[in-house]
């Protein structure tokens, strides 16, 4: 099974290897439940505690205010939580997401539930960066809908899991560092707009 | 309300929108009562911009008074403020080293990835300048939203006439960091090219600075004479040939320090846009890439090159061999401009720096679109134009 070992002398995250489905297999063997074969994953340095941002995390409710597609998210118990996720073409997919591993203020992974629309797992870590405050990391993996059409489709509608992970983790950042999501919105009416 | 919007190539017009309106938290509303048409506009005039979208409302030089805040602003309404063209959190690593122009949160998420795409990492949002940087509405209206509220903009004192300050907006600040990049040492002999507003405050701000003699390079009769006012020797490069004066000048050594004051964003934020565009262009193009090579030539062995000058792509014939034989420091960035207010409004007050010499024309808000064909067609006569909204139209 290929992992970290066939890359010699290369420190550098598996996720982003030029083989995918090596990336794939090692990121499975570190822990992600196998849950397809398209990998997405980014990193931002926070200026905040890891602590504070692992615990805002940790409610997923929180999570819809700054993840763009979606909707909402049921807090269910204590391991799952019910999404509801914008999909293209006005409609939604859902799924049940598990948390299969937590360490406080550290990382928390998951994975959706067989019946998910879209089957996707992964995690999110937190690592102290002492001054410059703390690195939050994604990986996630996913199968993505109707194969690499699906996809194509997703990027025409800047709904790519790659771009989305970026995107989501800048507004995480903005709101823990500034207290709010940047919008050049002019007015309450037009933010609306935008976000529809 | 209104405003000046953008809908195309030289297609700017006055329309009727929407009042702007708090959203977030550190928001405030800023009535303004004087904005000023940039250089860099005029770039957007031309077209030379991606990014932009019809209706889009201009201006990123601009102050005015506070009318309404947010529940985490710490203006107060009736203040008058200077709001800084770059819009920076305050919060975040770069504002915390005061590399406010790095700002990672003033930006939405979704307007980061084309900047991504080209520099490497999103910079921070400006006003009324393409999505780009960030999509956010300009000053060129009688209201604007101005995020980040409460580290942004600087308070005015009571009785100060708005044209005193309006420039700490960008081009004074620009200029100031331009001089400050050079690194002036007592003693020295710096060049400037381009006597623009930016390219006339690095003038006044390297002479603060303790450099000896400033020797100011353009074409335009009027703006040399504005230089020769603050004390600089002069160069027109249509009548002379400018590296061989600047050698002679300095006793065959070079400029210790050189500014480029030139160059301007039409050079692209794509590659094939840009080489369509310096061929449309025609010689604009050459130019500009013509200023920054001849400083880096003329400069001394060991000196500093500054360029404030907007670049936004990629350029040819750049002369990195110059730069490295010749063991140049190369200096340059979007400006920081919160870092230079309190500094820069206190020289202002005590007389130290003048502003006001550069404007050259008053107009009522209504009349921008005039505004912009003056500006874009007489580059000898208008040096800077205001626009005052709530100004009555002259008949």
């Amino acid at each position: 099974m290929p992992d970290i070992a066939d890359r010699p002398y290369d420190d550098a995250p598996v996720s982003t290897s030029k083989d995918s489905d090596a990336a794939v297999k090692t990121a499975i063997s570190e822990g992600i439940e196998e849950q397809g074969d398209s990998l997405a994953a980014w990193a931002v340095t926070i200026n905040r505690p890891a602590a504070e941002l692992y615990a805002w995390w940790r409610d997923f409710s929180n999570l819809a205010s700054v993840m763009e597609n979606v909707d909402r998210i049921d807090v269910l118990d204590a391991q799952r939580s019910h999404w509801v996720v914008k999909a293209p073409g006005g409609s939604t997919v859902e799924w049940d997401a598990i948390v299969t591993e937590e360490r406080e203020g550290s990382l928390i992974a998951w994975t959706s539930d067989e019946a998910a629309d879209v089957a996707n797992s992964g995690r999110v870590t937190f690592r102290d960066a002492g001054a410059r405050g703390t690195v939050v990391s994604a990986t996630i993996l996913y199968d993505p809908p109707a194969g690499v059409i699906g996809k194509l489709v997703a990027k025409l509608f800047q709904r790519e899991p790659n771009i989305q992970v970026r995107r989501d983790l800048a507004r995480f950042k903005q709101l823990m560092e500034t207290g709010e999501v940047a919008t050049n919105a002019m007015n309450p009416r037009q933010l609306e707009e935008q976000g529809a | 309300m209104k405003a000046l919007t953008w809908h195309g190539k030289h297609d700017v017009r006055i329309d009727n929108v929407d009042d702007p309106a708090i959203i977030n938290p550190r928001d405030a509303i800023i009535k303004v009562t004087a904005t000023a048409i940039c250089g860099s506009d005029l770039h957007l005039y031309d077209g030379y911009i991606p990014t932009m979208q019809s209706g889009d409302i201009l201006g990123h030089e601009f102050m005015g008074e506070v009318v309404e805040t947010g529940s985490a602003s710490t203006l107060k309404k009736g203040q008058k403020v200077v709001v800084p063209f770059t819009i920076a959190c305050g919060s975040c690593y770069h504002c915390g080293k005061h590399q406010y122009s790095g700002c990672e949160n003033g930006n939405p998420a979704d307007n980061q990835d084309i900047a991504r795409e080209l520099y490497g990492q999103p910079m921070s949002a400006l006003f009324g300048y393409s999505h780009m940087t960030g999509g956010y509405a300009g000053g060129q209206a009688e209201y604007v939203r101005v995020p980040f509220s409460d580290t942004g903009p600087i308070v005015i004192p009571d009785g100060v006439e708005d044209e005193k300050v309006l420039f700490l907006s960008d081009i004074l600040p620009t200029g100031w960091m331009a001089a400050e990049n050079a690194q002036i040492e007592p003693g020295d002999t710096v060049a400037v090219w381009g006597c623009g507003p930016v390219g006339l405050f690095a003038v006044q701000s390297a002479f603060l600075m303790g450099a000896e003699r400033v020797i100011a390079i353009d074409h335009f009769p009027h703006r040399l004479e504005l230089a020769r006012k603050f004390g600089a020797e002069t160069i027109n490069y249509e009548q002379t040939s400018t590296y061989d004066a600047l050698m002679i000048m300095t006793g065959g050594i070079g400029p210790d320090a050189v500014i480029d004051s030139v160059g301007l964003e039409a050079h692209g934020l794509f590659v094939d846009n840009a080489i369509d565009q310096i061929k449309a262009s025609t010689f604009l193009g050459t130019d500009r890439i013509h200023a920054i090579r001849q400083a880096i030539i003329a400069c001394r062995k060991g000196g500093r090159v500054s360029m404030p000058a907007v670049y936004g792509g990629f350029v040819d014939k750049f002369p990195l061999g110059a730069v490295m034989q010749k063991g140049l420091t190369l200096k340059t960035g979007q400006t920081h401009v919160q870092h230079y207010l309190p500094g820069l409004l206190d020289a202002i007050m005590e007389g130290k720096i003048d502003t006001t010499f550069l404007i050259s024309h008053r107009l009522p808000l209504e009349q921008a679109p005039d505004g912009y064909r003056m500006f874009h067609d007489q580059q000898n006569e208008v040096t800077k134009i205001v626009l005052k909204p709530g100004q009555s139209v002259a008949k």
